[in-house]
């Protein structure tokens, strides 16, 4: 192939397109809501480009700081959750037999095909009160109780005198596990391309030298594979970040996460610049994430094998 | 060393994985102290064997006792086996002292002893300067002589080596076959060592076991392998070999008349000794077969002899110490002879078309049942 320097014109013809798109439909509402970030809201529909930093100042009293710091919480939690879960998937799928392995990529994949907004309601049938996680349970506590009765331990009530279902909807765990639910094929894909590229005389020869399984996991797969989770925690922690219609319908009064701050400014309260502030502390703090997984990379470099 | 008890005990050890057995009831004693080979083509099962010794793959049948010990049940973390992998796997997040130091570190072994233990096992490979490099910083040679300090640093009963001298370029790969040896004997440690190099096992091992598809051919000393191949295949797999199809014709004992295709009646005394028990009958098809350097190159007439035989040369191969002349006789048959380039002006000026004789001593002749 040509290279771009001999024929700039191709290079640029081909590269037209994808450059209008972004910049039409990326940098330029980026802006715009940049400069927003320094207006001062006049009416209903007006806004006033002032240049003042008293949106970025309110941003940072305390109440929306806890909120910051909650939602940051909230979706590391949720990142750590899907990185433990993450991994025996990854293992899985990357030891399974060669012919299984689109069947079992696939059957990752296949929630996305359905929208993400009708996989969050379905979650709330899974953990209301009278739920499938609840309904399971109880058959387990009929089962258990069935057995105690056989045995003649029926009247004393051992397992209480009748199911109490779990309060599983509502609440931070809801909104917990609605994130990592949602974003949990991210977390995998990235682990298992790196597992999946891992030469396994590695894993054998610490097996070899007497290590167990667990050693060898975390004193050779896991560094080995830190650039594949590195990935994961990123495009988990990043999107979880700004999630804001899971805490939304999965979440109680007290699981409001930033998105949900900023949603409500930019439609029921109106005050784009303030909301626009807010997205861009979001921003800069996504920035902060990324720096950080450059300058870890930066440090690992030649560890690539 | 004949009467030292045998360090691996494999008994009728078959591994199938669907269909195909990769390994076919093989059965192997391996002696203390001893540097064993198991030489084969590619696909032979000489590599799941060695898995198999390792403990990275089950046998579907039969039994592997190492030291006495039945390791059926026994995860290769904790067999007394230590392993050198093809691809070394040394690892590349580990310093080499590191590297040589996981194995000792994992099994809880005291902080002094490890130091201590980890800079003999860098002496003993030369490596003592290198301990603090990446192992990106080290060469190929240098990665595998890691990969032997991190098994021996073990102090294993058996050390297993899977094609540890494929990655290596030539000149590197003949020293390190010294260096091999001379580590054997130096720690005195059983080595066990697939390759699919003649060369390789010929000049390292004690004793040679030749796999092909899944079976054992044959196992013995180099010398004897080379001499006394048991079938077509290893004697074709081991060295070059001139192969002709013939037939018994008369036994007495180890004394054979065997009728050769196109090269007429052949008497052979019984200097195989093995030849006495080889269950071979009057009348059996058999190979006979002769290597090249065994026969000799006459540009004159000879007296009629047990065997001479007259040819054209069809080509000339030079390599240097050797060169190789391929002869096709008035049966039409190509036989090969090696000559010695054993002064400079011993250019044999061999051309091609040139009528010779060849001829060679009855007891360098093989008889091959199968």
């Amino acid at each position: 192939m040509d290279s771009w320097r001999k024929n700039p014109l191709v290079f640029w013809v081909l590269n037209l397109s994808p450059s209008a798109w972004l910049i039409l439909f990326f940098i330029v509402p980026l802006t715009l809501v940049w400069v927003l970030s320094f207006g001062e809201k006049r009416g209903l529909l007006e806004v006033a480009i002032t240049g003042t930093f008293d949106n970025y100042a309110r941003a940072l009293q305390p109440l929306y700081l806890e909120i910051f710091w909650k939602s940051i919480w909230m979706a590391g939690l949720a990142t750590i959750a899907c990185l433990i879960a993450g991994y025996p998937v990854a293992f899985a799928i990357a030891f399974a037999p060669d012919r299984w392995k689109p069947f079992l990529l696939l059957a990752l994949m296949v929630p996305f095909w359905i929208n993400i907004l009708i996989r969050t309601y379905a979650l709330i049938a899974v953990f209301r009160t009278r739920g499938y996680v609840n309904f399971t349970l109880e058959w387990f506590w009929d089962q258990a109780n069935g057995l105690l009765t056989l045995l003649g331990l029926g009247g004393y009530q051992l397992i209480g005198a009748r199911y109490e279902p779990l309060e599983l909807l509502y609440n931070n765990f809801a909104v917990n596990m609605g994130i990592v639910y949602a974003f949990f094929p991210f977390m995998v894909l990235p682990l298992y391309a790196n597992i999946e590229k891992l030469d396994r005389s590695y894993m054998e020869a610490s097996l070899d030298l007497g290590a167990g399984h667990w050693r060898t996991f975390f004193s050779v797969v896991f560094p080995l594979t830190w650039h594949g989770a590195l990935s994961g925690i990123i495009i988990v922690f990043i999107p979880a970040l700004g999630a804001f219609f899971i805490p939304d319908l999965l979440g109680g009064t007290d699981s409001q996460l930033i998105g949900n701050v900023i949603e409500r400014q930019f439609k029921s309260a109106n005050d784009w610049p303030f909301g626009a502030a807010l997205s861009f502390l979001l921003m800069y703090i996504t920035f902060g994430a990324l720096a950080l997984r450059a300058l870890v990379a930066g440090r690992n470099r030649g560890l690539d094998v | 060393m004949t009467d030292s008890p045998p360090i691996i005990s494999v008994q009728g050890v078959s591994k199938r994985f669907g269909n195909v057995a990769a390994v076919d009831t093989v059965s192997l004693e391996i002696r203390q102290n001893e540097f064993f080979a198991l030489l084969g083509p590619s696909g032979c099962g000489k590599t799941t064997l060695l898995r198999m010794l390792a403990g990275f793959e089950t046998p579907s049948e039969g039994e592997i006792l190492i030291d006495g010990q039945d390791m059926t049940d026994v995860p290769p973390n904790r067999r007394p086996v230590n392993m050198v992998f093809q691809s070394y796997a040394v690892f590349p997040h580990m310093s080499v002292f590191d590297n040589v130091a996981y194995g000792l570190r994992v099994t809880k072994t005291p902080p002094g002893d490890i130091a201590q233990r980890v800079q003999e096992a860098l002496h003993m490979v030369q490596l003592s300067e290198q301990a603090e490099r990446r192992p990106d910083q080290l060469s190929g040679g240098q990665r595998q002589r890691v990969a032997l300090a991190r098994a021996l640093v073990k102090r294993p009963k058996v050390l297993l080596l899977d094609e540890p001298l494929s990655a290596l370029d030539a000149k590197l790969r003949e020293a390190m076959q010294l260096e091999l040896v001379r580590l054997q004997t130096t720690v005195g440690i059983t080595f066990v060592i697939v390759t699919h190099d003649q060369h390789e096992a010929l000049s390292m091992a004690n004793r040679i076991a030749v796999m092909e598809s899944g079976r054992v051919q044959q196992v013995a000393r180099p010398a004897e392998l080379y001499e006394f191949p048991n079938s077509r295949f290893v004697a074709d797999f081991i060295g070059k070999m001139n192969l002709f199809q013939g037939r018994v014709v008369e036994r007495q004992g180890a004394e054979m008349t065997v009728d050769i295709e196109g090269l007429g009646r052949l008497v052979l005394p019984g200097q195989d000794k093995s030849a006495e028990t080889r269950p071979v009958s009057e009348g059996q098809e058999v190979g006979v077969a002769v290597r090249p350097e065994k026969v000799k190159i006459h540009r004159d007439a000879m007296p009629a002899g047990p065997i001479v035989l007259r040819g054209q040369v069809r080509e000339v191969a030079y390599y240097g110490d050797t060169s190789h002349v391929f002869l096709r006789l008035d049966s039409g048959q190509v036989i090969s002879a090696n000559l010695r380039n054993d002064s400079r002006t011993s250019d044999p000026s061999v051309k091609i078309g040139e009528d010779l004789w060849c001829s060679w001593e009855p007891q360098d002749t093989l008889i091959l049942d199968r």
